[in-house]
């Protein structure tokens, strides 16, 4: 799960955390009495959106008196910007935080995340602050320090200070870095992070050491110790359809094309994604069941592929294993009679295509072939089934 | 033989009690698994399919010898219980639950440091040695016994692959579903180093997906130690960067993990990728037929 620069700055701030003082702000009229409040001699006005890369978008404005971040306020609030990592259609600013100016003397790159190999968690830096560290990476491999971490014992002092003498921090800032990294571990731990991003760290001209950006990133499976990290999930950040997905326990990414899939299991799930496109056609998402479905699951399944008209035709893609080929029948059945009742036409409104293997096989292709849902067709093979549904697709894009 | 288990293993199932548990239970034991015991904390007397429950492991394996655990309770006692198994000195745990919280995955690995027992996932269907025994959830019907050992880091491309080599007459000795987390008990190379050694296998299949670099480090280990031909299979060559597909560890992140890569990677040490999830099987015949050993491999 993300959250906003600002909420990330808040939470950090309950670990101690050194972060500039400031207030998010929905309106121009309270970015303008939260830019009074601070009193700063140069406020900053910061587009508050789930992406990097927003300061090279325009997202982020150095205000020097009250005019000025009024007339950046307005012009930022309900802009679409488009960012590196927005895809091209950007992303609408909603929120903004204003914040009090920092007098930056140096910046710095710190992260922790967790590492697969090592199976640790590990603390990464860089005197190559305020870059896109993958290019640093790329680039200048030998500016960015590691260190992991003993989940026994925690970051350690030193080592702390090992990574703020390696960073090149001034020997006035040294202790201050090292502090804040320790905080900053704290936060990772104590709120489950599966990402904490610093980029920049800086020093002042007054050698006080302040995280001026913040990202966080949170372990989904992390979330149920943590209701006051859930409370701020932002759902106007997400794709409709798939917070819709989420919120019903389905896991769906929209891709844009027109040829859905519904399969049980994310490998397959993905695997289905690519051999829809492999045969020419446009997936539409990914969408894993999950392990332990329900008709009604499957049904809402359906529902979300079907909306807005996005899907032309569905790939069903099931091999059970905990899931059951005849749940995923019946499914089939109840999400046809919903959407027939809502419609009030008969069967399921774009071909469909269904290819089952695995827990309950026999009792699965039964329930479909005794009662057979109109516009529903068997696949013998997930091969056949994959090139069935392009063809259809194509052939209903055709008429 | 196989790898792991076989039909005379004695394996636990901790969270016996559960509705999911229990379907698999009798699953299993349908296999010809040994199950033999339990373990629910407060459930000590019942017992689920016959199988007599006890509230600790420590007790299950007092009472029984058993030196194997299969996992199914929910996530947030997941790590807890494989540190039981782990305590308890079991030779093998396979944690199916998933959605275990990373930060728990990261203290159960290093409080398994020294220690001998072995995990398998969290987030994963199991392990299969065919017409021996199974621990999780892999449908036993779809695998026929022989010499191929299969390896996956997804639940459903496991029995995809399986059915796939069955169907084409190519036999399996045990299916390892590693389990999709970012940090799990064994990864590809342990597994791969199990097949090197285990005398009946004489070919493997390795299903990776987009996320991390186990399969680039997989193809170096390979080239370097592996004496059986390897087959490949990656999913996920269309997702987008920074999403999650499904999977906790199934994500392109900085760039990393991309399903060419890894392709990229297997193909170099010399490694056939099946070009899509319906070809594992023929992808499979075609190399054990350029080894010289397809014969000897089509046992069914």
């Amino acid at each position: 799960m993300n959250i906003h620069e600002y909420q990330s700055k808040e939470v950090l701030r309950q670990f101690g955390v050194n972060v500039p003082k400031g207030k998010p702000a929905f309106s121009v009229e309270e970015a303008v009495e939260a830019a009074k409040e601070l009193g700063s001699k140069v406020t900053v006005v910061k587009a508050q959106i789930h992406a990097g890369g927003r300061g090279k978008a325009g997202g982020v404005k150095i205000a020097k008196s009250l005019d000025e971040v009024k007339a950046y306020a307005t012009e930022l609030l309900g802009k679409i910007l488009v960012t590196h990592q927005t895809g091209p259609d950007g992303k609408k600013v909603n929120r903004l935080l204003i914040e009090e100016g920092s007098n930056i003397a140096k910046e710095y790159y710190l992260s922790f995340v967790n590492d697969r190999s090592t199976a640790k968690i590990v603390m990464i830096g860089s005197e190559e602050g305020g870059m896109e560290i993958e290019k640093v990476a790329a680039e200048s491999p030998e500016k960015i320090i590691k260190e992991y971490i003993d989940p026994a014992i925690g970051l350690a002092p030193f080592q702390a200070t090992r990574m703020a003498y390696k960073m090149n921090f001034k020997p006035e800032a040294i202790k201050k870095a090292s502090a804040t990294m320790m905080k900053l571990y704290n936060a990772f731990i104590g709120k489950d992070c599966s990402q904490v991003e610093i980029n920049p760290l800086v020093v002042t001209a007054e050698d006080d050491v302040i995280c001026l950006d913040a990202k966080l990133n949170f372990d989904d499976s992390g979330l149920f110790r943590h209701p006051d990290i859930v409370e701020l999930r932002d759902e106007t950040e997400e794709d409709p359809k798939e917070l819709w997905a989420s919120n019903e326990g389905l896991n769906y990414v929209n891709l844009g094309g027109d040829v859905a899939c519904m399969v049980n299991g994310a490998g397959l799930a993905m695997a289905t994604v690519d051999i829809l496109k492999y045969y020419g056609g446009e997936p539409a998402n990914f969408l894993d069941v999950g392990g332990s479905s329900t008709p009604e699951k499957i049904a809402t399944a359906f529902e979300i592929m079907l909306d807005g008209g996005q899907s032309k035709g569905i790939f069903v893609n099931i091999f059970g294993g905990i899931n059951k080929c005849d749940v995923i029948a019946e499914g089939i059945q109840k999400a046809a009679q919903i959407i027939a009742d809502k419609t009030g036409q008969d069967g399921i409104p774009v071909p469909v295509v269904v290819r089952l293997e695995g827990t309950n096989v026999e009792r699965g292709r039964q329930i479909l072939t005794e009662n057979p849902v109109k516009n529903v067709f068997m696949a013998p093979t997930m091969e056949g089934g994959a090139q069935d549904i392009v063809k259809r697709v194509e052939e209903a894009k055709k008429n | 033989m196989g790898v792991l288990i076989n039909k005379d293993t004695k394996v636990i199932v901790q969270g016996i009690t559960g509705k999911t548990a229990a379907f698999h239970t009798k699953q299993m034991l349908e296999y010809g698994t040994n199950i033999v015991a339990g373990v629910t904390p407060g459930k000590a007397g019942q017992t689920v399919e016959g199988v007599p429950v006890y509230d600790t492991v420590e007790d299950a394996v007092k009472a029984t010898g058993a030196t194997a655990s299969v996992i199914f309770v929910p996530a947030r006692f997941a790590a807890d219980s494989i540190m039981e198994g782990v305590e308890a000195e079991l030779d093998l745990v396979v944690c199916i639950t998933e959605h275990v919280p990373v930060q728990d995955m990261i203290k159960v690995r290093r409080y398994m440091e020294g220690k001998k027992t072995r995990l398998i996932g969290p987030n994963c269907p199991g392990i299969l040695t065919v017409d021996e025994a199974k621990m999780g959830i892999i449908p036993g019907y779809i695998h026929k016994k022989g010499h191929v050992g299969v390896i996956s880091r997804s639940g459903t491309l496991t029995y995809e692959a399986t059915f796939q080599l069955s169907n084409a007459g190519i036999g399996q000795t045990t299916a390892i579903g590693i389990g999709g987390d970012p940090i799990k008990g064994t990864d590809f190379i342990d597994a791969l180093k199990l097949f090197n050694e285990d005398d009946e296998t004489k070919a493997i299949m390795m299903i990776g997906e987009i996320g991390g670099t186990a399969e680039e480090e997989a193809a170096q280990w390979i080239k370097e130690n592996m004496k059986k031909p390897v087959i490949a299979f990656i999913s996920g060559v269309q997702a987008p960067p920074g999403k999650r597909m499904g999977h906790a560890g199934a994500i392109i992140a900085g760039g990393k993990g991309t399903a060419a890569d890894k392709i990229k990677a297997l193909n170099a040490v010399g490694i056939p990728v099946a070009e899509t999830v319906a070809t594992m099987g023929e992808t499979v015949v075609k190399k054990l037929k350029e080894a010289g050993i397809y014969d000897e491999c089509h046992t069914c």
